[in-house]
């Protein structure tokens, strides 16, 4: 007990010297956590992906359509389970600045190979069965205030004129990785509408996901699909859910690895930050620790005055920084556009990092005052002024 | 019965490649409840052989035995625990943790044993209570005077009844009635509580309290 009281003592000898290492360290680990949270963000689609799906899209690029007829050959590969489609649609609902992704989907599939977002079989059913129909996230509910049975205007761009969705159903996120923000439809829908209004733009999806039996055939299966349209006007390409997210990615990759890199950058310079009180610290006792190796107190002592002073500053500045973390969170999602990030968590893992690295950066910052404060002979010690 | 016995000791210390001799080929012994005085010069080796006796530092050769025990031998960590059963230090400047209060500094050593808080507390108290200060336990240093300092270090060197206690210099820092109530104390630690007393001083009228003084000059006893 005396032990911790001197050590609490030790830390409030010089309590602006303290007060703004504590602070010092509770920025670096706010800003440790919000660099990672958003890191986390902008990956969590990677996240998500499933290993026994699959992506096929035009060979030339994501925003080229393939035919909708390509779905039946697909079914047909062996070791392919179900096969379901996508399209980006776009649009406006009440301003440009809401933003969420709006999707003409596959309604007999899509929430088969889709097991992530849980809906009731009545409302699947409800959906199934109005061409109008859409189902949307529970973010995207809570947001709008939507409820089953209201209507949702939605001004097209891509596919112009006014579109209007019946609500018929509310999914759920599985868990956390699972974008709760989407807006789903029937492809339909567009389809019979394009088919009287640009018959040129209809029979084409945008994308297939094809649920296959077994993830180790995946490269397989995929070079299949590829090599059963190679040659035509809309050939393919198909990879892992996983490798499509990581080729969104790859446009902003630079910045999320100099974030990566800045939010352990943030690591090291709190060590200096830290490392450099306790130095001063140190150096100032040094008599003092001397006086206490005279009266018999051993390196373990002086390890547990020095690293427990150190560890408790650290401590004390990651809870206060993780304490400030989460209302930074919430206030940098609340200034960025609606929807811009669907799943914005200070994720569990961020939370251990911080205080694991925090608690690391106690260690390594006593390491040096330890190391002067044992190697120091008593004698020198002694003789030490001020 | 001699409490320290000392064999052929020397003590050099190296700069550079230049070895400055500070003891040379010392031999004494110090008897059990002898108050003994050490005078000399500057850099004659005063406190170098108190340091020595004390078990702070090693002898370059020799060998010395305290209470039985030949500490040359000792490695740091039990050295540190013989320092911690065996010595009672008083300093020139005191040296109490400013961080703590006049009970806690003295509470330090025992710290060390396996005292229960009840049993320290009492050893404490009792300790406190032979310098005076039981009225002021809960003061910190810098609210003490320097005699006031001086006297809880040197309850804090008794509180754990050490073999022998050393003291450098322990009125170098004080004013001419705060000296001499510290020297009283230790005469009386001397006569009343039986304990042996090395004494570092420069000050003629703290060697007088002393039973025996020893000189040195140049690292040699004379």
């Amino acid at each position: 007990m005396r032990v911790l009281k001197l050590i609490y003592k030790n830390m409030l000898r010089h309590k602006l010297r303290t007060t703004l290492t504590v602070l010092g360290i509770a920025v670096a680990v706010t800003s440790f956590g919000l660099l990672r949270t958003v890191v986390t963000a902008w990956y969590s689609g990677v996240e998500s992906s499933a290993a026994n799906r699959l992506i096929t899209r035009h060979s030339v690029s994501f925003i080229f359509p393939l035919p909708f007829s390509y779905r039946d050959r697909i079914s047909m590969i062996d070791g392919v389970q179900k096969v379901a489609f996508a399209n980006w649609f776009g649009g406006v609902y009440i301003d440009k600045k809401e933003f969420f992704a709006r999707l003409g989907v596959d309604a007999d599939n899509y929430f088969e190979v889709y097991p992530e977002l849980l809906i009731s079989p009545d409302q699947l059913q409800a959906f199934k069965q109005d061409r109008s129909g859409c189902i949307i996230g529970e973010q995207i509910a809570q947001r709008y205030n939507l409820k089953v049975g209201d209507i949702m205007p939605v001004e097209g761009d891509i596919y112009p004129g006014k579109w209007e969705f019946t609500i018929r159903g509310i999914y759920k996120p599985r868990d956390k990785t699972t974008d709760p923000s989407n807006m789903l439809f029937q492809w339909k829908y567009i389809e019979e509408r394009l088919r009287q209004e640009w018959p040129e733009r209809a029979g084409y999806v945008g994308w297939y996901i094809t649920e296959i039996k077994d993830p180790k055939n995946s490269a397989a299966i995929s070079k299949k699909i590829d090599e059963l349209f190679s040659n035509s006007p809309a050939e393919t390409k198909t990879e892992t859910e996983r490798a499509f997210q990581q080729g969104f990615m790859a446009s902003v990759s630079a910045i999320l690895t100099a974030m990566n890199v800045m939010s352990f950058v943030i690591i090291g310079i709190i060590l200096l930050v830290l490392g450099n009180t306790m130095i001063m610290g140190t150096r100032e006792r040094t008599r003092e620790y001397a006086v206490l190796k005279t009266l018999g107190f051993s390196k373990a002592h002086l390890f547990g005055l020095i690293g427990g002073e150190s560890l408790s500053i650290a401590m004390i500045g990651a809870a206060l920084g993780l304490a400030l973390t989460f209302p930074m969170i919430k206030g940098f999602e609340s200034a960025l556009p609606k929807g811009w990030f669907p799943i914005f968590n200070l994720e569990t893992v961020t939370l251990l990092l911080a205080c694991g690295s925090a608690f690391l950066v106690g260690l390594l910052a006593a390491i040096f005052p330890l190391q002067r404060a044992i190697s120091t002979k008593i004698v020198d010690g002694l003789r030490q002024i001020g | 019965m001699a409490i320290v016995s000392i064999k052929n000791m020397s003590k050099s210390y190296w700069r550079d490649s230049y070895e400055i001799k500070v003891l040379n080929n010392i031999s004494f012994d110090i008897p059990e409840g002898e108050f003994l005085g050490l005078m000399g010069p500057s850099g004659s080796g005063k406190t170098t052989l108190l340091n020595l006796v004390a078990g702070i530092d090693k002898p370059t050769q020799g060998s010395i035995e305290v209470a039985g025990t030949e500490i040359t031998s000792l490695g740091e960590s039990e050295l540190a625990k013989w320092r911690a059963r065996h010595v009672g230090f008083v300093f020139q400047f005191y040296n109490l943790m400013p961080v703590l209060t006049a009970y806690e500094n003295v509470e330090l050593p025992l710290l060390l044993s396996k005292l229960s808080k009840k049993e320290r507390r009492e050893h404490v108290e009792f300790s406190l209570r032979i310098v005076g200060l039981e009225d002021r336990m809960d003061h910190y240093p810098k609210q003490l005077s320097g005699g006031q300092e001086q006297r809880v270090a040197i309850a804090r060197a008794i509180v754990s009844d050490p073999t022998i206690i050393v003291a450098d210099e322990p009125t170098g820092d004080l004013d001419k009635v705060s000296a001499g109530e510290i020297l009283k104390l230790m005469e009386r630690l001397n006569g009343e509580f039986k304990k042996t007393i090395v004494m570092v001083t420069h000050d003629p009228r703290a060697a007088e309290k002393a039973h025996t003084v020893r000189h040195l000059d140049k690292g040699e006893l004379t």
